[in-house]
């Protein structure tokens, strides 16, 4: 096999990854903070998705400019969620708040399929084709593109943990929920931020993969574990593991897709989680319990 | 003197005399009932049994397993492909899927409880467990990969119990005894020592620890014979429907109907997985003809509102349906708590 194609398609699969990581990352702020498995999440992921395509299709706007109007749309549906329907499932057991969470991936995913039909739909942006050539390199636009963009979410993010004050009382509900509510934060309205930051993250990324890959209602589960494998190889909590993850996971699908089949590329993925599981159960990134 | 007399009678406790009219309703069904009914019956039943299955290891032992698909996937494979490779009929061809599934089932727990995993990493686990095999079994050219495996049908008719080949309402009796059996299994799990050291582990694994369980082996117990009990139903499945496609068959919205119907009915007891069977089979399917009815042909409307349903359920039954109901039959119930 010609090495300048395996490079290829590695770094168009390092590229991928970081979309797919700025996405975890949604998954790992909110179960870092909020403590609830959102197993909605590839369902979000969806919404976001169709959000970016119709916006494309109805009223040519470019999906890279969408992640903004989508990631706020989906910051206000996620903090309407965690405050009316999760808030209240704080403090039950996991297996109750496993239900309500699948309850509402339920609705979205066949809320989707009412409304917009079983069919696949892509945004055929007019750039679709091209791409940057670097030597013997050839990356694709879309993807050079999309992965930018989730970059620069990522880094803001970072940002507005490290030095913004919400940020920084974000964290401290995350470390001590007793000692936050006793130094006087509001922790359901925390919360429900966190959420909403979670699931804008989604939205940012689901509009950038619109640009990589065709939307249908059904694609929700297969995206809420892309985000499991990856924030479980990165650290569960840990926002550098995330991204981190997502590159190594991209890259692993991409090389699975070369050397064996497409079809057997998210194999490779659970076979990393798996030993991952196993050997470094706090993943890469992450701190022992 | 008149003091009250009180006359001696043969009195059956509650629970077994309700059980018994189920029971009774339940064999002389197929006699009334026509071929779509039998067909809802039957889902109920399969539904009944792998939930109890399920329920030994996340209502007895505390482990939340979202992979049981796996198991219903390898006991149906195992005994399709004896079945169509050797000749080798599904009443041999159990043993040699319950042992597949216990051999799967003995790693997963091995590994996980080994190095310590457990809550939503080891939920995780057993989802990338199931997700795995089904992407390999897709590439399994031998059992027909992903283009599916079919047995053959030769007729509808007369019943073949030796081969499982005939008729619908055969297949009803094969499961209502398997479910009947599942029941009595369980019964006797959480009556035996076993079962309370799971119930132990269930509430505080490390007070369980202290007490001198060793919680290593009964989760493993535990999750043995879960899977071997689930594999059974996969050997069903394998033999009712015909063909098996890994896309569908351990496809991760099965290990969630599977779920389901427990935590709807009520973790951890025994006629929860029952309730909740019938309670979600008679909504989907009643959802299903009411939408059908009405003319609304949406594809994903019933399971919209099926998922609103479930939200309901949560919010204000959060031990689930089989508490409240038991409470209005006068039979305790022992449940895992749902609520804060």
């Amino acid at each position: 096999m010609p090495l300048d194609l395996v490079v290829n398609v590695a770094v168009g699969g390092v590229l991928t990854g970081l979309v797919y990581g700025l996405m975890a990352l949604g998954l790992s702020v909110i179960y870092g903070v909020v403590r609830i498995v959102n197993f909605a999440h590839g369902e979000m992921m969806t919404v976001a998705m169709y959000g970016a395509v119709l916006l494309y299709t109805r009223l040519g706007l470019d999906p890279l400019l969408m992640i903004v109007p989508v990631g706020m749309a989906l910051f206000l549906a996620g903090y309407a969620i965690q405050s009316l329907l999760i808030n209240p499932f704080i403090n039950r057991p996991e297996h109750v708040q496993f239900m309500l969470v699948i309850g509402i991936a339920i609705i979205i995913a066949n809320g989707l399929l009412i409304g917009f039909g079983p069919d696949a739909r892509n945004a055929p942006v007019s750039y679709a084709m091209d791409s940057f050539s670097l030597g013997p390199l050839l990356l694709d636009k879309v993807r050079v593109y999309a992965a930018g963009g989730a970059f620069v979410v990522a880094a803001l993010l970072f940002g507005f943990f490290r030095y913004a004050r919400t940020g920084k009382a974000i964290r401290a509900c995350a470390d001590n929920y007793v000692g936050a509510r006793v130094v006087g934060l509001d922790v359901k309205r925390l919360y429900a931020l966190t959420f909403g930051i979670g699931t804008a993250c989604v939205g940012a990324a689901g509009s950038m993969l619109a640009l990589l890959v065709d939307v249908t209602p059904s694609l929700g589960p297969s995206y809420t574990l892309l985000a499991f494998v990856i924030v479980i190889v990165g650290g569960l909590g840990s926002m550098a593991g995330a991204l981190f993850g997502g590159v190594l996971i991209g890259l692993s699908e991409a090389l699975a897709g070369l050397f064996f089949a497409p079809s057997a590329k998210s194999m490779f993925s659970f076979a990393i989680l798996i030993l991952l599981l196993l050997f470094r159960p706090q993943g890469l990134f992450g701190r022992r319990a | 003197m008149n003091a009250p007399v009180r006359t001696a009678r043969l009195r059956l406790p509650r629970p077994l005399l309700l059980l018994g009219l189920l029971g009774l309703a339940l064999l002389v069904a197929p006699a009334f009932v026509g071929s779509y009914a039998l067909s809802v019956l039957i889902l109920i039943l399969y539904s009944a049994y792998t939930g109890q299955a399920w329920n030994i290891m996340m209502g007895f032992a505390g482990q939340l397993s979202l992979g049981h698909a796996l198991y219903v996937g390898v006991g149906a494979y195992a005994a399709a492909a004896l079945f169509v490779h050797y000749g080798i009929g599904p009443w041999a061809g159990m043993w040699a899927a319950m042992l597949a599934a216990m051999l799967a089932g003995g790693l997963i727990g091995y590994l996980a409880f080994r190095f310590g995993i457990s809550g939503v990493y080891f939920a995780l686990l057993t989802i990338a467990f199931a997700e795995f095999t089904r992407i390999g079994f897709d590439h399994i050219t031998w059992i027909g990969g992903s283009a599916g495996y079919f047995l053959p049908v030769k007729q509808r008719t007369s019943s073949d119990l030796l081969d499982l080949r005939g008729a619908p309402a055969m297949f009803y009796y094969v499961m209502l005894a398997l479910a009947a059996l599942a029941m009595a299994v369980c019964k006797a799990l959480l009556s035996s020592r076993t079962g309370y050291y799971w119930l132990a582990i269930r509430e505080d694994p490390e007070a369980a620890q202290a007490l001198g369980i060793n919680t290593f082996r009964y989760k493993m117990i535990a999750v043995v014979i879960s899977a071997a009990m689930t594999s059974l139903a996969g050997v069903f499945f394998a033999f009712y429907y015909n063909n098996l496609f890994p896309e569908q068959v351990f496809n991760i919205g099965r290990s969630i109907e599977i779920i389901l119907g427990p935590i709807f009915g009520g973790l951890g007891t025994l006629f929860g997985p029952i309730a909740g069977a019938i309670v979600l089979t008679l909504l989907g399917e009643s959802l299903r003809s009411a939408t059908s009815a009405l003319g609304w042909e949406v594809p994903g409307l019933e399971l919209l509102i099926y998922g609103a349903c479930l939200l309901l359920v949560v919010m204000f039954l959060p031990n689930g349906i089989w508490p409240p109901v038991s409470r209005w039959l006068g039979i305790k119930s022992r449940h895992l708590k749902g609520g804060e």
